[in-house]
């Protein structure tokens, strides 16, 4: 490790230069070939430059209801978000006291992460089937006598989201928190805060600009979220679900169109966060 | 949260097992205990010996796109965690980089996928660009829709989750071993492999750990990638569940769970996950 910067440096920022490439070379190819012209294919050369696949895409007439999916993923993306950040951060806070059963419920949270998404999704899909079934063969009558089901966005979606964001949002929690310094609490504390008033003041700024970041993996991961989602979401579809079926079928460049405004959608999400980390972080100056 | 976890995750589990032993036939489940969904499963498994059955293969597969997808992350995510931990110098540099590196993942996965068509497609950029070179007359036809594709968008998408662990346990080791290592005369690849490596374990098992359990229950990027021709273990749920066969799914969850299950217990031995945040 000297100094200087010798042929290793420029290897490796070689190396580095090739991945940032190959993560967003493809990207950017897809988002240039969405603006091709009527004529235009799937791939490169551009015949033209139009706008003619987006306009395709918001006039409808197409094989799904994009504005719909649209606006049910927004939906549900605010939702997880806002439960994500209320939830991660209470948990963060219990965490750092000792109490029962914090083992196990730590290690829930991480197998939640890395069992299989498909095997969630199907156990959550499986359980609001047999709830269902349970309510028309068992319920009172006023309610089994409509009942159809309750799988949908808010209840089985919802929930297989959280099970992907929260372990998210708790291993954010845990990282800040290990790098929290105690003293100021103790501060407060000594200059007779009461504990409600050490949090809004003393903890809650300091850890706004991490709090900001995991609403924003919140929102992003359940706005891209398939897997979990896929036996899970009931009758209707979010938008990475209609993507995904649209891979299969669709030859022309609208499904690159949708791409780019659902990534668009994500880096203006993105991009408001950090705007929102750098003013909060400039606010403390 | 501990509510949600036993509501929607607990419960699911137990369920998924429950009705992996339970009978069903071509439109419903119906709750008596068989270990048909099984069975059906493993069918002519023993018949077929020594050869090996659907079932075995597809698992085999599984398991080689998992090796060869976990061998390329870890190089290319322990070169990119080396160079953002020990040649980027100076912090914000390191934020912006690291900040680079994340904000894909934060992006859409199909659309990742789908990037890949107007580059590897039988017109593609990289065709077209063989051709053009003279390398080849015809186009290539591996590069789309075969284990190729799967495994470079594999490789692709979840190489962030091995950089990140990696990065993390990098930027926990003191300069001064290093410094230590090179007064005491090891050279720099030396020093790489008796110093570095051996703190970074900790980095290197959790990322294996996420890039292993992600690859084998993918079914969605072998099927874009694959063309819905390849078949791998999250796949033959997929088809299972479509068939409207719960059972027969919940067995091969189980049954995929189980080999998951033993994968990470094996990597859980080597580090406490716990003390590593």
């Amino acid at each position: 490790m000297s100094g200087a910067r010798g042929l290793s440096f420029y290897l490796l920022a070689g190396f580095f230069a090739l991945y940032v490439a190959f993560l967003y070379g493809p990207m950017i190819g897809i988002y240039i070939l969405s603006f091709q012209g009527p004529d235009g294919g799937l791939t490169f050369p551009m015949n033209g430059f139009s706008f003619v696949w987006f306009r395709k895409l918001f006039a409808g007439g197409g094989i799904v209801d994009i504005g719909a999916a649209l606006r049910r993923s927004l939906a549900l993306g605010a939702v997880v978000m806002l439960l994500t950040v209320v939830i991660s951060v209470s948990a963060g806070l219990a965490f750092r006291k000792r109490f029962r059963g914090a083992g196990l419920l730590f290690y829930v949270a991480i197998a939640s992460l890395i069992v299989p998404s498909i095997i969630t999704s199907l156990g959550i899909g499986l359980e609001f089937r047999l709830i269902d079934d349970l309510v028309k063969l068992h319920g009172p009558g006023w309610l089994s006598e409509q009942h159809t089901t309750w799988m949908g966005l808010f209840t089985s979606g919802l929930g297989s989201h959280l099970t992907w964001t929260l372990p998210f949002g708790l291993l954010i929690m845990f990282a800040i928190f290990n790098r929290f310094n105690p003293s100021y609490e103790e501060a407060a504390r000594d200059l007779g805060a009461t504990p409600w008033q050490t949090l809004r003041h003393v903890v809650l700024p300091i850890i706004l600009p991490s709090v900001i970041g995991i609403g924003l993996f919140g929102f992003t991961l359940s706005w891209d979220e398939i897997a979990r989602s896929s036996q899970a979401i009931g009758e209707v579809n979010t938008l990475p679900l209609e993507l995904q079926g649209l891979t299969t079928t669709v030859t022309k460049p609208d499904i690159y169109a949708l791409g780019t405004v659902v990534s668009g959608i994500s880096f203006a999400v993105i991009i408001a966060s950090l705007v929102g980390i750098r003013l909060v972080q400039g606010r403390r100056r | 949260m501990a509510l949600v976890f036993a509501f929607f995750f607990i419960l699911p589990l137990v369920l998924v097992v429950i009705v992996s032993f339970w009978d069903y036939n071509e439109y419903e489940m119906i709750p008596a205990f068989s270990g048909r969904g099984y069975t059906d499963t493993f069918e002519g498994c023993v018949a077929q010996l020594p050869e090996l059955c659907t079932i075995l293969k597809t698992y085999a597969k599984t398991v080689k796109l998992c090796v060869i997808t976990w061998a390329l992350t870890l190089v290319i995510g322990f070169t990119v965690a080396y160079f953002l931990a020990f040649h980027v110098k100076s912090r914000v540099w390191q934020m912006a980089l690291s900040l680079v590196c994340t904000v894909p993942f934060l992006t859409s996965n199909v659309i990742r996928m789908i990037a890949w068509i107007p580059l590897l497609g039988r017109n593609g950029l990289v065709n077209q660009g063989l051709q053009a070179a003279g390398v080849t007359r015809a186009p290539v036809e591996w590069l789309l829709f075969s284990e190729f594709s799967v495994v470079l968008a594999l490789v692709h998408l979840f190489s962030f989750f091995m950089i990140v662990p990696i990065f993390n346990s990098m930027m926990r080791i003191d300069r001064a071993l290093i410094e230590a290592a090179y007064d005491a005369g090891a050279s720099g690849f030396q020093t790489l492999r008796h110093v570095i490596v051996p703190l970074c374990k900790p980095g290197i098992v959790i990322g294996s750990i996420f890039v292993i359990t992600i690859v084998m229950g993918d079914f969605i990027t072998v099927g874009v990638m694959g063309g819905q021709q390849i078949a791998s273990a999250g796949k033959i749920i997929e088809v299972r569940l479509n068939a409207l066969q719960f059972p027969a799914a919940a067995a091969n969850a189980v049954i995929l769970l189980a080999v998951t299950l033993m994968i990470i217990a094996g990597l859980q031995r080597l580090v406490d996950i716990r003390k590593e945040l």
